[in-house]
């Protein structure tokens, strides 16, 4: 219940800030990433702020033995650079270069949506979800199930990249 | 611009950082929007819930932001439909496959100083930097 509501709470802040930030204006994105129009820094007082916080709050946060409402972590200790991050990495900012949406002001934008969300968020869903979809079948054809399952084996409910986004 | 035309977006930023922050340390869990989204359609009783409630958030939280200000994003006139569902297939697509967006990779990653995600972040920013002069400059979309 207290963890329900912890990742409400959580989620308020995040959209309140991102729609604050500016963010879920596309125009105001891609005047961004435009270097060759008339520049708007604003993404990167947004990033500034952002990491400026957990870059510090982490660190404190990431030395207790586990979270204050939940049992542990929940957090890849993959370190490799393989190529799935890097190819991932190029065709989201290919994606996000052409229109101006990432995930998060997608999502926000619900509140407010125009058609220009309709076009973009079921196409990234779809996006997403194949992936997914190819991963997992890679996965079981790679790995095949275990016989017997040991007493220490993971939830069946995480997929092994589980908590890796970052 | 001056330097006060930017303090929204510092704030914004600010509060961004503090949303992942109580994530991580009462959850335990980072805040990519990527992650928990594309999860959800496969995430098995009992871990789907909290996916609902921090999107949830996100849209109430902004919601509340459009509520307050009249800030309302309105969509651009000629930017073409396909572009956007391209655009929006190879978001989801490469935040999949890449495991984390903006706030997976940039704000948490960049946060618990993971060589991984600053990989991730440099190579989408500078795809994405240019893709847009292509786009803009190139084939003349705006």
């Amino acid at each position: 219940m207290k963890r329900n509501l912890a990742s409400l709470v959580a989620g308020l802040v995040f959209g309140f800030g991102l729609a604050l930030s500016g963010m879920t204006h596309p125009e105001k994105v891609l005047g961004f990433l435009d270097m060759a129009g008339v520049w708007d820094a604003s993404l990167l007082f947004v990033l500034g702020g952002a990491v400026g916080v957990t870059v510090i709050t982490f660190r404190f946060v990431l030395k207790r033995e586990k979270p204050l409402l939940a049992e542990r972590f929940i957090i890849t200790k993959e370190t490799h650079i393989d190529r799935s991050i890097i190819l991932g990495a190029i065709l989201f900012g290919i994606g996000w270069g052409i229109s101006g949406y990432c995930p998060g002001p997608a999502v926000a934008l619900l509140a407010a949506p125009n058609w220009e969300l309709w076009a973009f968020l079921p196409a990234a869903i779809l996006g997403g979800v194949a992936e997914k979809l190819f991963e997992l079948r890679s996965q079981q054809n790679n790995e095949p199930q275990p016989q017997v399952a040991t007493p220490d084996a993971k939830p069946a409910t995480e997929s092994p990249s589980e908590g890796s986004c970052g | 611009m001056s330097l006060s035309a930017f303090l929204p977006s510092l704030l914004g930023g600010v509060l961004i950082g503090v949303a992942a922050t109580l994530l991580l340390w009462l959850n335990g869990r980072l805040a990519g929007i990527s992650g928990i989204l594309w999860r959800l359609f496969f995430s098995k009783q009992g871990d789907a819930l909290w996916r609902v409630l921090f999107l949830g958030g996100v849209v109430g939280g902004a919601a509340l932001y459009y509520a307050l200000y009249d800030d309302v994003p309105v969509a651009r006139e000629t930017f073409p439909a396909w572009l956007l569902v391209v655009s929006g297939f190879l978001v989801g697509y490469g935040t999949s496959l890449g495991n984390g967006c903006t706030s997976g990779h940039g704000v948490c990653g960049l946060g618990r100083l993971s060589l991984r995600s600053l990989v991730a972040t440099v190579i989408f920013l500078v795809t994405a930097i240019v893709t847009t002069f292509v786009v803009r400059h190139l084939f003349g979309v705006v």
